[in-house]
């Protein structure tokens, strides 16, 4: 039993270590260049626009949810104007990025791992190599850059929609006094909020990308492999988001709030 | 050149290969034959770096690349071309994509003159006009043949083909021995050839390496291959299978 756990925890060192190399190395390809931006694009179009509709459903009925029940409670002592910016300051800090992460985790680390993972069965990454191509070059770059890149934008639009979504509720379905809150809100909410969300996101981004890609190149043989990488890198991918999150939180307050 | 040195390779409990010694000079067209499963498609993954063995050196032109990064193995792998057992054809790609993607990657030649390479390739295994297929509406022996134009659409100087003609009519078959050996000829292409089929053999190869075990059974020419009277090669050329091998 102690040893299965030794084993384990040293296995998912081990996976963390690979994921750090693989970081490493698509960083070594970004800067020498070794990337083309037509697949960056054709990425960038699958994974931001595509998954567009998913991140703004999720950041309106977050909006709204988080509208109503701050309301009921402020409603008590009265504070029904500071609604709208406690619902600002969670959304662009925590949940904007943070739901926002984990529906594209689904979307899109789920999708990289299952192709680059069937890519690896059908010996097509080997094919690659075979024709001097590098698979981070190629594969993995593009995937990371257009993530990284998206994952920030969603964020933001998320973000927008969540707010305006609470404005409606608060102000058209409980009553809310429009101008007030609206004062509230931008007062409330500093810049370092958004600046939180947005670093994060860009985390988020990464992660996103490196996991799924981690486990499509190392997928095990067969049509069972892929599937196991798939829900592998959505798992992976979802956990770290949540873990790295909390860290995030106290360092880049900490870090932002200091000076 | 290609030259191994006692490569050892194991997967898990099993020892694919145990010490293989081979060597072959530039220009030359070699067999490699073996029973289904004996190592030949790992053995082929060796020589041009996708497998690292586990002991051993395998040289390419005096430069030993057992050890070499994923990187620096990019640069020795323009010499080659492979032709997988799978074909393993970028399944995203269509069929011309798939054709031109090295030369493409290269950059060095015009849209032009990569486009005319890429058709008289195709035309050269006798698919003309299939370009903007998908690999998935492909019957399995044009897939084989669309990774045979593949390999060879940048006049590589190694050509490893795994099992070109398994899947094809005999008819195909024929005129891709045909092939393999032109480009052996007139491009002194150094060629290795994995095949079951012993007409490929005797069509393409001036010397077979039989691989047998993990390791090199008999390294010999095409004739004296074919009158060996050695059981094992003897079955094995002329396939008749021993009742013990029934039994599996
Ligand atoms: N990725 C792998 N993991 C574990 N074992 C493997 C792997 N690849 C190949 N093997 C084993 O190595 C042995 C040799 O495989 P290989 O594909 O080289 O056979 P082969 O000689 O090409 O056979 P065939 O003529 O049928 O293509 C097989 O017995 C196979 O079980
Ligand atoms: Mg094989």
């Amino acid at each position: 039993m102690r040893d299965q756990i030794t084993k384990r925890f040293l296995n998912g060192m081990d996976g963390l270590g690979q994921v750090a190399q693989l970081a490493g190395e698509s960083i070594r390809s970004i800067l020498a260049r070794r990337w083309e931006s037509s697949l960056v694009l054709y990425q960038l179009y699958f994974i931001g626009i595509k998954s567009l509709s998913v991140v703004l459903i999720t950041g309106a009925f977050t909006g709204m949810v988080l509208a109503a029940q701050t309301y009921f409670q402020f409603h008590k002592v009265g504070m029904d104007t500071a609604t709208l910016a406690v619902v600002s300051i969670s959304m662009c800090s925590e949940l904007g990025p943070v739901l926002s992460a984990l529906m594209v985790a689904g979307r899109v680390g789920a999708a990289i791992a299952a192709e680059l993972g069937t890519m690896k069965v059908t010996e097509q990454i080997d094919a690659l190599r075979t024709l001097a191509t590098h698979p981070v070059d190629y594969l993995v770059v593009p995937r990371l850059i257009a993530t990284t890149v998206a994952l920030p934008l969603l964020t933001v639009s998320s973000i927008c929609v969540g707010i305006a979504a609470a404005y409606a509720v608060g102000v058209g379905l409980l009553g809310i006094d429009p101008a007030y809150a609206w004062h509230n809100m931008l007062h409330y909410t500093s810049v370092q909020d958004v600046g939180v969300g947005l670093i994060k996101s860009v985390i988020f981004g990464m992660i996103i990308a490196l996991v799924g890609c981690y486990k499509g190149l190392n997928c095990p043989q067969g049509a069972e492999g892929v599937g196991k990488a798939t829900t592998e890198a959505v798992v992976f991918a979802s956990i770290a988001i949540l873990i790295s999150n909390f860290f995030l939180t106290l360092l880049l307050t900490r870090a932002l709030t200091q000076k | 050149m290609i030259e191994t040195r006692g490569i050892k390779k194991r997967f898990g409990s099993q020892q694919v290969l145990n010490g293989v010694d081979l060597r072959i000079e530039p220009g030359e067209a070699v067999a490699i034959i073996g029973r289904s499963g004996c190592g030949k498609s790992i053995l082929l993954k060796h020589l041009i770096g996708l497998l690292s063995p586990d002991e051993g050196e395998v040289f390419i032109n005096d430069r030993n690349i057992a050890h070499l990064t994923e990187r620096e193995l990019l640069g020795v792998r323009k010499e080659f071309g492979l032709l997988f057992q799978s074909a393993a054809l970028f399944d995203s790609l269509t069929v011309h994509e798939n054709v031109a993607f090295a030369l493409r990657r290269e950059g060095k030649l015009t849209a032009g003159e990569i486009d005319r390479r890429t058709e008289e390739a195709l035309e050269r295994v006798e698919l003309p006009g299939t370009g903007s297929k998908r690999p998935a509406e492909l019957s399995g022996g044009m897939r084989k043949r669309v990774g045979l134009a593949r390999a060879i659409v940048y006049r590589p100087q190694i050509i490893l083909y795994d099992e070109p003609t398994t899947g094809l009519d005999p008819v195909v078959s024929d005129s891709i021995d045909q092939l393999i050996r032109r480009l052996c000829e007139q491009l002194k292409a150094t060629t290795i050839v994995v095949t079951h089929d012993m007409r490929s053999v005797r069509t393409v190869a001036k010397r077979v390496l039989m691989l047998h075990q993990g390791t090199i059974y008999t390294n010999s020419s095409v004739t004296d291959l074919f009158a060996s009277t050695d059981p094992l090669i003897h079955h094995f050329v002329n396939g008749i299978s021993t009742p013990r091998d029934i039994l599996f």
